[in-house]
C-alpha cells in the first residue's frame, strides 16, 4: 500500500526526488532565506550569478549548494555567513567575502559544526577573518578552495582553515595565503592533507597541536613565518612536502615539539633559514629527505632520543647540524654531506672515514651569534680543519661513520 | 697616461706569470665544473679560492711589478710626462690585466656551463665583480709599499704580511673581541669592523645572496637591517669604493713627493 502510494505520488512528480530551488534576482526565490525555506531534504539549491548580503545563513538539512560563476556572499555587517550543522551538506563553487575581525566570537566564512559527510569545493574565500571553522566535525572533504585572507599581524589575525576536535578530514589542494595559520589542526586526529599550497602566512603554514595518526603529503609551504609547526603529536607522516623560503630569526622549515614516533620521508628543504628544528621529540625517522642550502639543516635542542636520520642528502647548508646537548642514542647513517671531504679507496660509494657534521663554527656561533659574518672565512675554515683533526669543542660521538660519496637521487 | 697604460698592460698579459695565473684558474674552474655538475657547489668552492687567492696575487704581483719596472719609471721620469700619468698609467696597467685574469679564469668556464640561465647568475656576477674589485685594492696597495720601500725584500714581507694580516689575523682578531664582548651589543661594532677589512666587504657581499637565510637567523635589529637588502649593500659598496679611492689619492700623494 505504502509502495503504491509512493508511486502515485512519484508519479505527479511530487517530493521525494530531489529538486533543484534556484536562487537569484530574477527567479522565483530572489533571496537565499526564501530558496532556504523552500528547499526539504536532499535538495540543490543553485545560487545564480548574484552578489548576496548574508546574515549567518544556519543549514539544518542535507542539502548541496552550488554556486554558479560569480555568485557571490558578502556577510552582514561582518559577521558569519554560513555554518553548517548537520550531515550531508555540500557548498560548492561559491564566492565568500567581509567577514571581519571578532576575537570573541572568531567569526569565519563557513563554519561546521559537529555534522558529518560535508563537502566544501572550490570555493573562494577572501578578506575573511577565519575562513573555514571546523568543531567537531567528522568524514569531510576540503578541497580545491583559494583561501586569501588579510593577515597584518599574528595577534590580529585568523587561520585560514582552523579545525578542532575533529576526525577523518581530507583537506586536499587547497591554496591558503595571508592568514595567521594557513592550516591548523587541533585534537585533530586519523585526517590527510594532501597537496596544499599553504604561503605567505604570519605564523604557520601548517599546523598541528594535539593530533595524532595523522598524514601530510606533497604540500608546498612557502615564505611562512615557520612552515609546518607539529606539537605535542604522535604518529604524524610527513612526506614529499616542499618547504621553502620560511626566513626570520624564529623561522623553521619544519618545527618539531613533544613529538612521538613521526616518520619524515622525501621531503625538500629549501632555503630555510632553519631547516628543521627539534625540540623533545623521540623515535623520528628521517629518511631520504633533500636540505639545499638551508641556514641550519636540522637544529636539535635538547630531549631528543632514538631518532634516525639516513639516506639525506646534506647540499650547501651554511651550518649542516647544531646541538644544543648531548645527543642520546640518534643515528646518523648514510647521508650525503656536500662538506664530506673523505675519500673512498674500495669504491664502494660508502666513505672510509666519518663524517663530523657539528663543526667548531656552529659552536662558536651559537655562543656569539654576531659571528655569523665571518662564515666562509679563511680564519673559519682554519680552525674548524683544527678542530677535526683534533676535537675539543664539538661531540666526538654525533658522526656518520657511512657517509655517501654520491648525492642520493 | 693611456700610452703608459697600454705599455704596461700589454707588457703584463705577455709576461709568463700573469698567464700562469689565468691559467691556474682556468683549470681549477674546469676541474670543478667536470667534477660536479652542480653550479651551486661549484660557485662556493671558487669563492673560497677567489677570496683567498686574488688579494695574495694582487699584493704580490704589485710588488713585484713595480720592483721591477722601478728603472723604467726612473727612465720616464726623465721624458717630459707629469708623474701623474706615469704613475696611473703603470698602475692602472697592471691591475686591468689582473682583472683580465680573474674574467677569462673564472668568467668563461661557467659560461660554458649554461650560468646565464641559472638561478645562481646573481652569485657568480658578483664572485667575479669581487675577484676584479679585490685584485685593484689589493695591488694599489702594493704599489704603496713598493713605493715606501726601496729594499726589496722588505717590501715583499710587508706585503706579504699585509696579506696575512687583512686575510687571516684579522678575521682571527675580530671573532675573538666579539667572543670576549658577547654580553654587550655588537651591532655596531661588528658593521664598523667589516668596512675596515676589504676581503670582508667583498665576502659578506656574497654571503649576502649564498647565505641569505642563515643570515637572518641573527636577532640583532642593526646587523639584520644591515644584512637585508638595499642599505648593506649601498654601504658595503661604498666602502669598497672608498678602499680603491683613498689608498689611489695616497698612491699619487706618494709618488708625488718620491725621491729617486
Amino acid at each position: 500500500m505504502k509502495m503504491a502510494f509512493l508511486f502515485i505520488l512519484n508519479l505527479l512528480g511530487i517530493g521525494i526526488y530531489a529538486n533543484v530551488v534556484e536562487v537569484c534576482k530574477n527567479c522565483q526565490y530572489q533571496t537565499i532565506q526564501e530558496g532556504y525555506q523552500a528547499s526539504i531534504e536532499c535538495d540543490t539549491i543553485l545560487i545564480k550569478n548574484d552578489e548576496f548580503v548574508i546574515d549567518n545563513w544556519l543549514i539544518e538539512k542535507s542539502l548541496t549548494i552550488i554556486g554558479e560563476n560569480g555568485a557571490h556572499l558578502i556577510a552582514k555587517d561582518g559577521g558569519e555567513i554560513i555554518t553548517i550543522a548537520t550531515n550531508h551538506v555540500n557548498i560548492i563553487g561559491l564566492k565568500f567575502s567581509g567577514v571581519t575581525t571578532n576575537y570573541l566570537k572568531e567569526n569565519a566564512a563557513i563554519r561546521v559544526k559537529h555534522s558529518k559527510h560535508f563537502l566544501i569545493e572550490n570555493n573562494q574565500i577572501t578578506d575573511c577573518f577565519f575562513a573555514i571553522y571546523l568543531e567537531k566535525a567528522k568524514s569531510g572533504t576540503i578541497s580545491n578552495n583559494l583561501i586569501d585572507g588579510n593577515a597584518s599581524t599574528e595577534a590580529e589575525s585568523g587561520n585560514g582553515i582552523h579545525a578542532w576536535s575533529c576526525d577523518f578530514l581530507t583537506i586536499q589542494s587547497n591554496e591558503v595565503l595571508h592568514h595567521r595559520d594557513g592550516i591548523y589542526l587541533e585534537f585533530v586526529n586519523n585526517s590527510d592533507v594532501i597537496k596544499n599550497h599553504s604561503h605567505h602566512n604570519t605564523r604557520y603554514g601548517l599546523h598541528y597541536m594535539f593530533s595524532n595518526d595523522d598524514t601530510y603529503v606533497s604540500n608546498v609551504i612557502e615564505k611562512n613565518g615557520v612552515g609546518v609547526a607539529v606539537m605535542f603529536s604522535r604518529r604524524i607522516t610527513m612526506k614529499h612536502n616542499t618547504f621553502a623560503n620560511n626566513w626570520g630569526h624564529a623561522a623553521y622549515g619544519l618545527l618539531l615539539k613533544e613529538i612521538y614516533d613521526a616518520e619524515i620521508t622525501d621531503n625538500n628543504f629549501l632555503e630555510n633559514t632553519i631547516g628543521i628544528f627539534v625540540e623533545g621529540s623521540n623515535r623520528i625517522n628521517y629518511l631520504n629527505n633533500n636540505f639545499r642550502r638551508n641556514g641550519w639543516a636540522i637544529k636539535f635542542s635538547g630531549g631528543c632520543e632514538a631518532n634516525v636520520i639516513s639516506n639525506n642528502n646534506f647540499l650547501y647548508n651554511s651550518i649542516d647540524l647544531v646541538v644544543a646537548s648531548k645527543l642520546n642514542d640518534n643515528t646518523f647513517e648514510n647521508n650525503y654531506w656536500s662538506d664530506y671531504t673523505g675519500y673512498d679507496l674500495d669504491k664502494n660509494g660508502i666513505g672510509d672515514v666519518p663524517y663530523y657534521p657539528v663543526k667548531l663554527f656552529s659552536y662558536i656561533h651559537q655562543q656569539a651569534p654576531e659571528t655569523v659574518v665571518l662564515m666562509r672565512s679563511l680564519f673559519v675554515e682554519i680552525i674548524n680543519y683544527a678542530e677535526k683533526v683534533s676535537p675539543v669543542f664539538t661531540p666526538k660521538d654525533i658522526m656518520d661513520p657511512k657517509p655517501k660519496m654520491n648525492i642520493i637521487l | 697616461m693611456l700610452k703608459i697604460l697600454k705599455f704596461s698592460f700589454y707588457e703584463m698579459i705577455r709576461s709568463r706569470w700573469v698567464f700562469i695565473y689565468t691559467l691556474f684558474y682556468l683549470v681549477a674552474t674546469m676541474a670543478f665544473l667536470l667534477l660536479s655538475n652542480d653550479l651551486s657547489k661549484v660557485l662556493i668552492s671558487m669563492t673560497n679560492i677567489t677570496l683567498i687567492l686574488t688579494p695574495l696575487i694582487g699584493i704580490l704581483f704589485g710588488t713585484i711589478y713595480y720592483y721591477n719596472s722601478k728603472e723604467f719609471i726612473q727612465l720616464l721620469m726623465a721624458q717630459a710626462l707629469s708623474r701623474w700619468s706615469i704613475f696611473t698609467g703603470m698602475y692602472l696597467g697592471m691591475a686591468l690585466a689582473l682583472c683580465l685574469s680573474v674574467l677569462v679564469g673564472i668568467g668563461i668556464p661557467f659560461l660554458f656551463y649554461g650560468i646565464m640561465g641559472s638561478p645562481d647568475l646573481t652569485i657568480y656576477l658578483l664572485l667575479i665583480t669581487m675577484g676584479c674589485v679585490l685584485s685593484i685594492i689589493f695591488s694599489l696597495i702594493a704599489f704603496i709599499i713598493a713605493i715606501s720601500c726601496d729594499d726589496e725584500v722588505k717590501g715583499l714581507s710587508i706585503s706579504i704580511f699585509v696579506w696575512l694580516f687583512f686575510a687571516i689575523i684579522y678575521d682571527g682578531a675580530f671573532m675573538l673581541l666579539i667572543l670576549g664582548f658577547k654580553d654587550y651589543p655588537l651591532d655596531k661594532f661588528t658593521i664598523s669592523m667589516l668596512v675596515l677589512n676589504p676581503i670582508d666587504l667583498a665576502r659578506i657581499l656574497i654571503l649576502m645572496k649564498l647565505d641569505m637565510s642563515a643570515m637572518m637567523g641573527y636577532t640583532g635589529a642593526v646587523l639584520t637591517k644591515f644584512l637585508g637588502r638595499g642599505m648593506g649593500m649601498v654601504l658595503v659598496s661604498a666602502s669598497l669604493m672608498m678602499w680603491m679611492i683613498i689608498p689611489f689619492w695616497r698612491l699619487f700623494a706618494l709618488g708625488k713627493k718620491k725621491d729617486f
